[in-house]
């Protein structure tokens, strides 16, 4: 057994066992705890097959910011687990159909690369084992993919905007903090001197 | 059997067949280590003499001469203290957070280069990893926050995990000038090419070589670096998340002893971490200020410290004499502020890189 494959085992063991963690375990923050546990090991398999790039925007994506969201929301939100798997055997054969399809389209990827070695260089891009794979990635999206990279881009975008949009509510009546007026605020706006006659006050 | 050869040959050095032909990697490690924690512990004494010196105070000076001992006097009281664990907290949690915080803190220092070759692992990918590891040191406080069941933790590690994520947006962004700039992401190849090319070169003077140094033509960002570097390490005015006046101590309330330790220590790490950052990215990295024979001469893992030094008393200098922020504002000049600035500089720097056909093609200036 070599170092690498030791680490493969490692990582997809506890990838594998903190998955079924996240499914199991009757608090939802562990849940979402596991899951970030499922990610970092993910994120080591990737290294592992040589994909340092995407290994760590994985790490920086979606465990420094996706999940830290998800944590978040479920720290806030007091949901009782309990009474919402009261339904779970309603769901299951549709939760069964939905992983096996997945399950049967993962072998059907890995298997083509096991049984026909030939594919990866029949791939539209043949992958060019010379360069590390960030400038790879930045040569393919930005020459060959430049407008569907860019249009996903925008469609980000949009979404976020939208997002933002329905959650921003102005209200009457409520005061805001205008930096801008604040600090262009002159000493002859702010104060005004007046002459008090003792004994009669303002 | 070839499996353990090879390890213990990389990790311990231990020659199975005929001699090793490298130092183990834990023992580089360890010494590594050692030398970060007593750095550590004479940045925390640091942080507190220049805070009492701004007040006018003496600040720790009864453990050994001037106080210099005074860390590791605190390391001992934390150690012999009894841990408290709150009855109502999650246990497993509570403990795996300071663990989280300072192993994270620490791990992240494996990619730093001290000297040229110094990096234990020198990975194509630096910058990302630091980034990456970076962004993780929040889940610590998360943690922390709400298994201690408590409503002042709970309430800091909320601020803590919008502050962290915001201001991370905007390190990320100074990051990529940065590597346009190299068109590289390994931390040697960002330290090597402040070294090769910049101002003092274009100006013909190449001996000043502190000219070369990115924090000149970078300038914007080299200051935002530095203010979200505050922000993302939770230290004053920033320190929102331990805001005693109004939290207590945040999400550390309900830590004691070892602990509490962990936590300290994590954040002293994590602040050293955004030093040696903006040393690398900024300063020039191991080189030397002039390039003398005789500057040259000194050691560049000095020079190196000496810069982080320097950062760090910038770091403790804002501590004693800024307010801390309020929470809307910090957030305010977060995303309505250094985003845009940031983004903008972005675009800025990378056309005038395409345009001019400037910046590092490795090697040649």
């Amino acid at each position: 057994m070599t170092l690498p494959l030791f680490f493969f085992y490692i990582f997809s063991a506890i990838a594998v066992a903190s998955a079924l963690m996240v499914i199991a375990s009757r608090n939802p923050v562990h849940s979402v705890l596991f899951l970030i546990l499922t990610f970092v090991n993910a994120a080591g398999l990737f290294m592992l097959a040589g994909a340092e790039f995407l290994a760590l925007i994985l790490i920086v994506v979606y465990v420094g910011a996706v999940a830290v969201l998800f944590l978040f929301v479920t720290m806030m939100l007091d949901v009782d687990f309990a009474s919402l798997k009261q339904g779970m055997l309603q769901y299951a054969p549709i939760g069964v159909v939905v992983g096996a399809i997945m399950l049967i389209e993962l072998l059907l990827v890995g298997g083509s690369y096991v049984l026909a070695p030939e594919v990866a260089s029949q791939a539209v891009v043949p992958i060019d084992a010379g360069i590390d794979n960030t400038r790879a990635l930045g040569q393919l999206l930005y020459t060959r993919y430049v407008f569907l990279f860019q249009g996903a881009g925008a469609v980000l975008l949009v979404a976020m905007i939208g997002a933002i949009v329905l959650t921003l509510r102005h209200k009457s009546g409520v005061k805001r903090q205008d930096i801008f007026k604040q600090s262009n605020r002159t000493r002859a706006q702010a104060t005004e001197l007046v002459k008090v006659k003792s004994g009669q006050g303002l | 059997m070839d499996f353990i050869v090879s390890a213990l040959d990389y990790l311990l050095g231990i020659p199975v067949f005929g001699w090793g032909d490298q130092i183990g990697f834990v023992y580089k490690g360890l010494l590594f280590l050692v030398a970060l924690l007593i750095l550590t512990a004479y940045i925390l004494l640091a942080d507190r003499k220049i805070w009492a010196a701004v007040q006018v105070r003496r600040g720790p000076n009864v453990v050994g001469p001037f106080g210099l001992l005074q860390s590791f006097a605190d390391l001992l009281k934390f150690v012999f203290k009894e841990p408290v664990i709150p009855a109502s907290s999650d246990k497993v949690v509570f403990l795996l957070a300071p663990l989280v915080t300072s192993v994270l803190a620490l791990s992240a220092w494996v990619v730093i280069p001290i000297d040229a070759g110094w990096a234990l692992a020198d990975i194509n990918v630096g910058v990302l990893y630091i980034f990456a590891i970076s962004s993780l040191g929040v889940y610590g406080i998360i943690m922390a926050g709400w298994s201690s069941n408590s409503k002042y933790a709970f309430l800091g590690a909320l601020r803590s995990a919008a502050q962290m994520v915001s201001y991370e947006v905007s390190i990320g962004f100074v990051i990529i000038t940065v590597l346009l700039v190299v068109g590289s992401l390994n931390l040697t190849d960002i330290v090597v090419a402040q070294q090769q090319m910049g101002l003092a070169y274009a100006l013909g003077v190449p001996w000043l070589s502190f000219l070369n140094w990115f924090w000149l033509p970078l300038f914007p960002m080299f200051v935002i670096f530095f203010i979200s570097a505050l922000a993302e390490t939770n230290r004053p005015p920033f320190d929102l998340v331990e805001a005693e006046s109004e939290l207590v101590a945040g999400f550390m309330v309900e830590y004691s002893s070892t602990p509490y330790l962990l936590f300290m220590l994590g954040e002293y790490v994590a602040i050293q971490l955004m030093c040696a950052m903006t040393t690398i990215l900024f300063l020039g990295g191991w080189a030397s200020p002039i390039d003398t024979p005789l500057l040259n001469w000194v050691p560049g893992s000095i020079w190196f410290v000496l810069k982080l030094c320097l950062v760090f008393f910038m770091f403790a200098m804002v501590k004693a004499f800024v307010p801390r922020y309020r929470y809307d504002q910090l957030m305010r000049i977060g995303w309505k502020v250094f985003l845009p600035i940031s983004l903008v500089m972005v675009i800025a720097v990378a056309a005038i890189l395409q345009f001019t056909g400037w910046g590092w093609h490795g090697g040649a200036v």
